[in-house]
């Protein structure tokens, strides 16, 4: 089941909480819907629900258009952040309403609601009531009854946020693989990157009610679109730069920025300010007395505090103030043999290089 | 600064010997308030019940059955089964109409949700008086609403609504409305109004899924509200008596009329204890019921999960 997004927009008073968002989602794939709070994200899977009504734009599923389904038409599945079990329901009522609902007999729905408690790895509590069940067992709860009604498509809002880090972990691992057994279309709103580079096929980065970027974990995290993705996604060094027509000057040197970026600037050459978003375990930390690899981009920065992390060193660094622009600090995560000789208040050197440094479009 | 570590050490002492003065001072009044407007008046109410009633005169003191016989008597349970039956499809109605009501009450704006809740608790400042007189005057055939029907040229005449049984749990209904809804409100606004939503995922349409997840999760804030305004109406005098005719009227208003007219205090009396129980026996049981559904409930979930876990 394919689902097509096409400027879907949603105003609550004055306000907009979603502004024209378009997204193609392929049938299979899990795309995590992934922002800070109040970005736009639930409204959005909401509005996919049915739960809430967009203001402007079109959903389609597989050429079916949704917008004139009621929430209790469109068979989707769906897993509240509260998971909203029912209460005063057994573990295989809660699991077989849907299918109570559909007339289904009540020796089958027995069968199906054992099947699914085996799926989701909890089999023999069918008959317990569900507050005695822990949080764990609930999401698998929560999952299953979603999955009973065997949905066109899986909605889930911020699933795993009830549960403890370690149980989250494990059961993000658990969702993915469920979901690609099944092979079922799936929406995750998160506001946990982590959790997103876990389980998505393709991230859409969310903020102010937009999409800022959509692509694989991976892409998003090495390739991000402007600043707000870069420093959302993981922890990076932003360091700020001016596009001099073709040229990018980084604190008054010269950087190569590779053939990408420069293409990139073609399109609209000008002189405007940007970022160079540079990863910690990215930044290339130079030996004392090594050279200068000649022609390479070469800044100066006084070392402000090592930690050691375990795995590897952290450095925090300086850039020190210059006539034009501020110190600025930047975090390094090096390996411990490289950095034998760094101390606090040394100065060192870094270097930019086009392979670990994405230019943003602002 | 000093009079909390002054208190800090009064408190032991004054734990040994039981409540301190200002304790004692201050339990007292509620004490006093209690027995003279409450047990005493009951107590009296109690011995008079027994007493002998002199025909053409007042009461002598005695004992004697003679005021409870006089329950054994086809107009006694008739106007008895009058006042239940008004009391309690009064209690229903008004609950049919709170359910909703409070329901879209709970997911209004706050401050939208400020202004309803003021306007319901001003209905409670006005007294059975003045409902009772506004209602008549509105269901009246000359100033009436049913006039309106008139304007609009669907009646040729304005029907006369009051009195009569429609009109009286008009009443009792608008008396018991902003109770129900204030006993409903807390319950329905814990409730996790995603229930609802996940319910529609799965496919049940608003309406089934409020009856099949918002409802039994509603269920003791319900009964709790039905009894509330069951007693209340159950004990209410002057609405029946304004806009009821002689058949619609309640237990309260024959009570008064023994009392006040036919000067007979000890059936007066005898009656008014019969209504007391009857409610109060009546909330025992159904407090009782709920208790006793709950916890069969429990019951059944933990035998099954016990029997599970033998058989694994």
């Amino acid at each position: 089941m394919s689902l097509q997004i096409a400027g879907v927009g949603k105003d609550f008073g004055k306000q907009t909480a979603l502004s024209d968002v378009t997204l193609d989602i392929a049938g299979g794939e899990l795309i995590c819907l992934l922002g800070p709070s109040g970005c736009g994200k639930t409204t959005l899977l909401r509005i996919i629900a049915g739960l809430e009504s967009a203001s402007r734009g079109s959903i389609t599923l597989d050429g079916d258009d949704l917008m004139q389904q009621a929430a209790h038409q469109r068979n989707f599945g769906m897993v509240f952040q509260s998971l909203a079990l029912f209460p005063h329901l057994s573990v295989e009522d809660n699991i077989t309403y849907g299918l109570r609902l559909r007339k289904m007999p009540a020796a089958a729905r027995r069968q199906r609601a054992a099947e699914l408690l085996d799926m989701v790895r909890l089999p023999g509590v069918a008959k317990r009531a569900v507050s005695m069940l822990s949080g764990g067992q609930r999401q698998r709860v929560a999952i299953a009854r979603a999955l009973a009604i065997e949905p066109r498509i899986f909605l889930l809002d911020e699933p795993l946020s009830a549960l403890d880090a370690g149980l989250r972990e494990a059961m993000q691992i658990e969702l993915r693989e469920l979901q690609q057994r099944l092979g079922i279309t799936t929406i995750v709103v998160t506001h946990d990157q982590r959790e997103a580079m876990t389980v998505a096929d393709r991230i859409a980065v969310m903020n102010g009610g937009t999409i800022h970027q959509m692509g694989s974990p991976i892409d998003v995290y090495r390739r991000p679109a402007d600043k707000f993705v870069a420093s959302f996604i993981g922890q990076t060094n932003l360091i700020p730069a001016t596009w001099q027509d073709d040229r990018l000057i980084v604190r008054g040197s010269l950087f190569d920025p590779g053939q990408a970026a420069r293409d990139n600037q073609h399109t609209s050459p000008d002189s405007h300010e940007t970022w160079l978003s540079i990863r910690p375990e990215e930044l290339i930390v130079l030996d004392n007395n090594a050279a200068s690899p000649p022609g390479a981009t070469i800044l100066e920065a006084t070392v402000r505090f090592i930690r050691d992390v375990g795995a590897s060193i952290e450095a925090h660094l300086e850039l020190p103030a210059n006539d034009n622009q501020p110190a600025q600090s930047l975090v390094a995560l090096v390996s411990r043999d490289k950095v034998q000789h760094l101390h606090s208040g040394d100065t060192t050197r870094i270097q930019l290089t086009a392979d670990c440094t994405v230019v943003l479009e602002t | 600064m000093s009079a909390p570590v002054l208190n800090a050490q009064q408190t032991p002492a004054a734990a040994v010997e039981g409540f301190s003065r200002s304790e004692t001072v201050t339990l007292a009044w509620p004490m006093i308030m209690l027995s003279v407007f409450f047990v005493i008046p009951f107590g009296t109410m109690l011995a008079v019940s027994f007493f002998e009633r002199v025909p053409g005169g007042f009461f002598e003191p005695g004992f004697t059955l003679d005021s409870y016989a006089r329950f054994i008597d086809p107009f006694f349970f008739k106007s008895l089964g009058m006042t239940m039956m008004i009391a309690g499809s009064a209690s229903l109605l008004c609950l049919i109409l709170a359910v909703p009501f409070t329901w879209t009450l709970t997911r209004m704006r706050h401050h939208h949700r400020v202004l309803w809740l003021v306007a319901l608790l001003s209905i409670l400042s006005l007294s059975e008086v003045i409902i009772g007189f506004s209602w008549s005057l509105l269901l009246s055939r000359s100033t009436g609403i049913g006039n309106i029907l008139v304007w609009l040229g669907i009646e040729n005449r304005a029907p006369k609504l009051s009195p009569g049984l429609g009109a009286v749990l008009t009443g009792l209904c608008y008396l018991g409305f902003p109770y129900a809804v204030l006993v409903l409100f807390p319950q329905l606004s814990r409730l996790d109004p995603t229930l609802h939503e996940a319910a529609r995922m799965l496919g049940a349409s608003p309406r089934r899924a409020f009856m099949n997840v918002v409802l039994p999760n509603i269920a003791k804030a319900l009964v709790a509200a039905f009894i509330m305004v069951f007693v209340f109406t159950l004990g209410a005098y002057l609405i029946p008596q304004l806009l009821g005719k002689p058949q619609q009227w309640t237990l309260p208003v024959l009570i008064a009329d023994q009392a006040l007219f036919q000067s007979n205090l000890p059936f007066a009396a005898a009656m008014s204890i019969f209504l007391l129980g009857v409610s109060l026996s009546l909330v025992v049981c159904v407090g009782w019921l709920g208790r006793s559904s709950q916890a069969r409930i429990e019951d059944q979930s933990t035998t099954q999960s016990t029997t599970q876990s033998a058989a694994s």
